[in-house]
């Protein structure tokens, strides 16, 4: 061992590291900072046995005290499920009017079904349910297939156009595209759509049309036009138009005959929260 | 014309005998003034105070006054008030978790806090006015500091004895004598401190419900922490830190010494009176010298460990006690009292000259604090009297801002607040002004969409929808409002009607 050189000043032997002519002061460490480094050492054996901490070739060690975060989020949940109790179970059982016409356990299901349709139904039909072209609105008073709070529940229950048992089905026909009109024809019965609306229209090409529409559209959107909520036909006659009001729109869904897809919901959300979103879209919607 | 007068430093006697007569006479705190530093250390080493008991007139007014804050302190929370319904039976109550505020008639709401704002500024300009036309009352008489010191003094003389008692007591080695005497003072100055800490908690929670649920452990946490922190503070603060709380911890002395002038009354030797100070002997003639006969009584008397014949100090609080002690030295020796006073330094300079001592309690800062004082009182007053009993919000749908109907009807969604702070329920029929033919809505088709049933001292959210005709003919915005009324009680709110008339379909 070499001589350790002291420093006059302090009386304090240095490191024996210089840097630039800087030497560094051997000192000891502050008790404080060593008990407190003591203690920490302390503390982690206690941890180690206490708590989950050494990884192993079958599992880890669990620790005295068990814990694990799976547990407690499991017991979180139940505590939350207790929580919720009663007015989940009551959503379960009242029937959709029973929870509607209840002040408390309709702002429940209400409150529900805000947070709910946020996260599931505001993707397609917007957060404040006014939907878009192709999406229909959900705050007005014009029902596809039916307003009511058993058909608005039927309706997210089971989809539309999924090809899944129990969903909504009805197809426009592509009277365009497949070719089962001419395009004159299809221009004349626009021009009849529009005048069924209360729009002024060419009355002559109305006029050609009007066999045609009795023969091709009335089975489903009915003589008068007025549609048909049983077989998801809109009503032609109101200011409301799924894929938009300007000839150019209605000329294109006959040409066409778009149909959008709504998902099953079933087994996706359970039959409360089912139950919540109707009346949440029942309640908000135009009477 | 502003007189300065620099009191700071004593004359020294004209018979100087030296060092040790001037010494003698320095007080507590300049004692300690002069020790800080001796060692290298930091901080100045507390002198202990021991003060006397004093009898007279301003001692007499401060037990009174001690013993009516204590008084007003411990019983106001056991008062009873008669409230309808389910609201609390208290007569003071600040519940926090009903978001109330309770003082015998009046029931004060989260958002009307600014009429708290209002005593607090009030209160502030108060201080400002009495401090400038009487000094610092507030702290020699009202200050809780000062009370509770008073108070815990009380028990230390009780177990101690007075000054000469507590400084040989002091003096010696730990006894038998010594440990009761102490562990005795001390015990019931924890007790004290606790039952301050417990009777602050009894002004958050129903007092009667709470005195029993603290004992059984069901009390809130909160209960237990304030009541503990008001029990440390209180024992730390009036038993061990007392004086130094004023002199080091509390800005009301800084501030307080900025409303001061010459012509505020405050404690005050009579220095034209007093000076030259010397010992007086049995029948010697007062021709010649001053009436101070530097007995130091008002010395031994000061809670705060000053001479108040070093004029005005920060550490003065201002209480008289001195006051007290030189009258009854004066009555003793045949001598009119009065040679410390409440009087102002103005009056002593002039009195000093040779002139007649002038008093102006109205000056430009007393007018302006009393001018101050009436202006806030009255906006508070007029805020709490004016406050409406019922209020209306209402706030406008974003999303969506407005609907179509299939018929070309415009609807648009509000959320109507409507705070019922009446302490009955009320049934309020909504009314919507401003567009012609509209109809009423609510989520669900309730059956009487323009009533809503608030009940008392709540705050109910009902949302309605309002439905214009297709033929409306309405603008793009129409300003419009809503107006509830139930019976007398009417509260309105503006907002807009928006159609989306720019828009059309």
């Amino acid at each position: 061992m070499s001589e350790r050189e002291t420093d006059a000043p302090t009386g304090v032997e240095t490191t024996g590291h210089e840097w630039d002519g800087i030497k560094e002061l051997d000192n000891p460490l502050p008790r404080w900072w060593l008990w407190i480094w003591a203690a920490c050492v302390v503390f982690a054996v206690g941890y180690w046995v206490a708590m989950p901490a050494w990884p192993g070739a079958h599992g880890y060690t669990r620790g005295l005290l068990r814990a694990s975060d799976r547990v407690a989020v499991t017991d979180s949940l139940k505590v939350l499920d207790a929580q919720r109790g009663a007015s989940a179970r009551a959503l379960r059982t009242a029937s959709l009017e029973e929870i509607e016409r209840d002040p408390k356990l309709s702002a429940y299901a209400q409150q529900v079904g805000q947070s709910v349709f946020g996260d599931n139904c505001a993707t397609c039909h917007g957060i404040g349910g006014t939907g878009g072209k192709g999406y229909p609105n959900l705050r007005d008073d014009v029902w596809l297939w039916g307003g009511r709070l058993e058909d608005i529940q039927d309706t997210i229950t089971h989809g539309v156009r999924t090809g899944r048992p129990g969903a909504r089905l009805s197809q426009m026909p592509a009277f365009g595209r497949d070719e089962m009109l001419p395009p004159a024809t299809i221009d004349d019965l626009t021009e009849y759509v529009v005048k069924l609306s209360g729009r002024p229209a060419d009355a002559a090409a109305a006029a050609r049309a009007a066999p045609v529409f009795a023969e091709q559209c009335a089975s489903c959107h009915g003589v008068a036009g007025l549609g048909d909520q049983t077989i998801g036909a809109p009503n032609l006659t109101d200011r409301d138009w799924l894929y938009g009001p300007g000839r150019a729109d209605i000329r294109g869904q006959i040409y066409a005959g778009n149909g959008g897809v709504m998902p099953t919901w079933s087994g996706r959300l359970s039959p409360e929260t089912l139950k919540a979103l109707a009346v949440y879209v029942h309640a908000n919607a135009g009477q | 014309m502003p007189t300065l007068i620099d009191n700071t430093r004593p004359p020294m006697p004209p018979n100087s005998k030296g060092k040790a007569q001037a010494r003698a006479a320095v007080s507590a705190a300049a004692r300690a003034k002069g020790r800080g530093d001796a060692r290298g250390g930091l901080y100045k080493p507390r002198e202990p105070i021991y003060p006397k008991l004093v009898h007279g007139r301003w001692r007499t007014i401060k037990w009174a006054l001690l013993i009516a804050t204590l008084a007003i302190y411990y019983v106001t929370p056991w008062i009873r008030w008669a409230r309808p319904g389910d609201l609390p039976r208290q007569a003071v109550l600040v519940d926090f978790t009903g978001r109330r505020f309770y003082f015998f008639d009046i029931q004060l709401w989260p958002q009307e806090v600014y009429i708290f704002t209002g005593l607090m500024i009030m209160g502030a300009l108060a201080l400002f006015l009495v401090t400038a036309l009487f000094g610092r009352l507030w702290c020699g008489y009202t200050c809780p500091q000062t009370v509770w010191t008073d108070l815990y003094i009380v028990v230390e003389r009780l177990f101690e004895g007075d000054r000469n008692a507590r400084m040989r007591l002091d003096g010696q080695p730990l006894s038998l004598d010594k440990a009761w005497r102490k562990s005795g003072k001390h015990l019931t100055w924890l007790a004290i401190a606790f039952g301050t800490g417990g009777a602050w908690i009894f002004y958050f929670h129903d007092a009667p419900t709470l005195i029993r649920t603290f004992w059984t452990g069901q009390a809130p946490l909160t209960a237990y922490v304030s009541c503990a922190l008001l029990t440390a503070t209180t024992y730390g603060f009036a038993g061990w830190m007392r004086e130094q709380v004023c002199t080091y911890m509390c800005p009301w002395p800084r501030i307080q010494g900025a409303m001061l002038d010459e012509h505020s009354l405050q404690v005050t030797y009579l220095r034209d009176r007093g000076e030259p100070r010397g010992a007086h002997k049995k029948n010697r003639d007062w021709a010649g010298r001053g009436d101070c006969i530097d007995c130091k009584q008002c010395v031994v008397v000061c809670p705060m460990g000053i001479d108040i014949r070093d004029g005005s100090q920060l550490e003065c609080i201002n209480c008289g006690l001195c006051v007290d002690a030189c009258d009854e030295i004066l009555g003793k020796l045949g001598r009119p009292i009065g040679l410390i006073a409440y009087d102002t330094d103005a009056a002593v300079a002039r009195r000093a000259r040779g002139q007649a001592a002038v008093y102006k309690p109205v000056r430009a800062r007393t007018l302006y604090y009393a001018l101050a004082l009436v202006l806030v009182s009255g906006l508070t007053l007029w805020g709490l009297l004016a406050r409406p009993k019922v209020d209306l919000h209402v706030i406008r749908d974003r999303n969506p801002i407005f609907v179509r109907m299939h018929d070309g009807a415009v609807r648009d969604g509000y959320t109507l607040k409507i705070s019922n702070r009446t302490f009955f329920d009320q049934r309020f029929v909504i009314a919507f002004d401003g567009v012609a033919g509209v109809r009423l809505g609510r989520p669900g088709g309730a059956a009487d969409p323009g009533v809503v049933l608030a009940p008392a001292d709540q705050v109910v959210s009902v949302r309605v929808f309002v439905t214009a005709p297709a033929d409306a003919a309405l603008a793009a915005s129409t300003p419009v409002r809503f107006v509830i009324a139930s019976g007398a009680a009417r509260a309105e709110a503006k907002t807009v009607f928006l159609s989306g008339a720019e828009n059309p379909q």
